[in-house]
């Protein structure tokens, strides 16, 4: 388990960079994590997305998959792609300081 | 007691899951009423050796019913809704089940419609799943046809019914084509939404090494956006592209449609959702769920309904009789791995151990993650096991519910 610092805070997160103490994160956090992925602006659609994945984490105890942010996050699966090219369901689970989401088997 | 249970779906789980009811409560505690739509069982896992013509189709399919324990009621219908607050369930021609205690077998749907187009030019032509019976007689016919070029292996996105089939059909394609001596004539590619050629780290490892070392190509992290047949092109929504001549296709699953059209029954892919130890409904405690159809962090794969089904029946048992439910699902899975030239691996792995090396069920026994030919002799074996042992509710020896920790090599990837 390591440390990264974001916003002067050190939090703790695991092999892959994700947050293992998704309380810790604060929306001043996201915009650095998210330059650390390559996207430059979080603009509202992202918000909608990062907002999303916390609310479902919280819900469900993971983040939801890409395909199942296609289909209830308001947002499509291809336009996902265009805000996280990386791939949509890590990269936002990252941004949105939640655990990597876990897929089934 | 005289409690009416119905079971949605007469596949695997539904199968195993009535013949168990009956064997332990009987005729005189509970009436178990079975429904599915058609008379066809199709044994799935042999669906990976047709393409190949090392199974024959008709072999695969028995009648529904006769699967079934004289006692219990089967009813072929189509499965319009249930209605959760009136405890009923609604068929085609205007039957009305009602239940004291509703079990969702219904299993996974494949929805290659829903790619954007799987289903058009090239479907059945150059583009295949082998998923279904129909779609494994046809690539049969075009594996046959094929005299060279890039066959690419895909699987659109998760979740999938028995995730280790994709990789066993590249494996046993390298095997045909050396047999048809024009292995140089073809290059085989595997495509993944994984980051690996599994899920998790040392399976992932063992089985991305096989696919090495049959020059198998490994394409990671393409997630299925569009396929052109025409064009023979795989396009995924992050815009790389994975040329073919043929495509074997394992598309998107999602649950029965009748699950979305059941108010408060699913999630927003059509599974049940269910506590992953009890496999009762969070909400609604009358409803259980197994097999496919359930919306766990499991493999969707015939071992997992087996192994769910002796928590199932005790857990059902523990709720008509009023008492708190107390068997808990491990998330225990066991797969065969067929990796051709007659040889297969093992893996066993539940929610909180992955696969790892060893020996199952104890440290004298079969090669965990390990190819021999011992463990394609028990996939083969496993078939008359599977219609005379496991669909009549019987326990399989050696094997229970349980994930056996014995044997297993606790390493590290």
């Amino acid at each position: 388990m390591s440390t990264a610092t974001y916003d002067d805070n050190a939090v703790p997160v695991d092999d892959e960079g994700f947050f293992t103490e998704p309380d810790r994160w604060t929306e001043a956090m996201a915009e650095q994590i998210a330059c650390e992925a390559g996207i430059e602006e979080l603009t509202e659609r992202h918000w909608t997305v990062i907002r999303f994945m916390r609310e479902q984490y919280a819900a469900k105890g993971t983040g939801p998959t890409v395909r199942v942010l296609g289909k209830t996050s308001g947002v499509t699966v291809k336009e996902l792609y265009q805000l996280f090219p990386k791939g949509p369901a890590k990269t936002a689970a990252k941004i949105a300081g939640i655990p990597k989401p876990r897929g089934c088997i | 007691m005289d409690k009416r249970i119905v079971i949605l779906g007469g596949g695997t789980a539904g199968t195993l899951t009535a013949n168990r009811l009956q064997r332990t409560y009987g005729e005189r505690e509970c009436r178990i009423t079975v429904v599915d739509q058609d008379d066809d069982h199709v044994y799935q896992p042999g669906l990976l050796f047709v393409p190949f013509g090392l199974a024959q189709p008709q072999h695969l399919v028995r009648s529904r019913p006769r699967q079934l324990h004289a006692a219990i009621d089967y009813k072929m219908a189509q499965i319009e809704r249930v209605d959760l607050d009136a405890r009923a369930v609604h068929l085609s021609g205007g039957i009305r089940l009602a239940y004291d205690v509703l079990v969702v077998a219904t299993g996974a749907a494949l929805l290659p419609e829903e790619t954007e187009g799987l289903t058009g030019p090239g479907w059945g032509e150059n583009v295949f799943t082998f998923y279904d019976l129909p779609g494994a007689v046809g690539l049969h016919g075009a594996l046959e046809q094929f005299q060279g070029g890039r066959v690419v292996v895909n699987v659109a996105d998760l979740p999938l019914k028995c995730p280790v089939a994709p990789l066993e059909f590249a494996f046993l394609a390298d095997w045909y084509f050396q047999r048809r001596g024009i292995r140089d004539k073809v290059q085989l590619t595997y495509v993944t939404p994984l980051d690996a050629a599994f899920t998790k780290p040392v399976a992932a490892e063992a089985l991305g090494g096989l696919l090495a070392e049959k020059g198998i190509e490994l394409v990671t992290e393409f997630t299925l956006g569009q396929v052109d047949g025409t064009g023979g092109r795989l396009v995924s929504y992050d815009e790389r592209e994975v040329p073919f001549d043929l495509a074997v296709v394992v598309p998107l699953h999602g649950g029965a449609a009748y699950v979305g059209r059941s108010q408060g029954l699913g999630d927003e892919l059509g599974f049940i959702p269910v506590d992953p130890h009890s496999l009762q409904h969070p909400e609604h405690p009358d409803v259980f769920a197994i097999g496919d159809a359930a919306g766990l962090l499991a493999s969707k794969a015939g071992s997992v309904a087996h192994f769910e089904g002796e928590t199932l029946v005790h857990n059902i048992g523990r709720f008509l009789a009023g008492q708190p439910l107390d068997a808990t699902f491990d998330g225990h899975t066991n797969c065969f791995v067929e990796t051709g030239y007659h040889k297969a691996l093992l893996i066993d792995f539940n929610y909180d151990t992955e696969p790892l090396p060893g020996h199952f069920p104890a440290a004298v026994g079969l090669p965990l993650l390990k190819e021999s030919h011992a463990n394609h002799l028990g996939k083969l074996a496993f078939e008359w096991l599977y219609w005379h042992s496991l669909l009549p509710g019987r326990e399989l020896p050696g094997i229970g519910s349980a994930m056996p920790e014995r044997g297993k090599n606790h390493v590290h990837a």
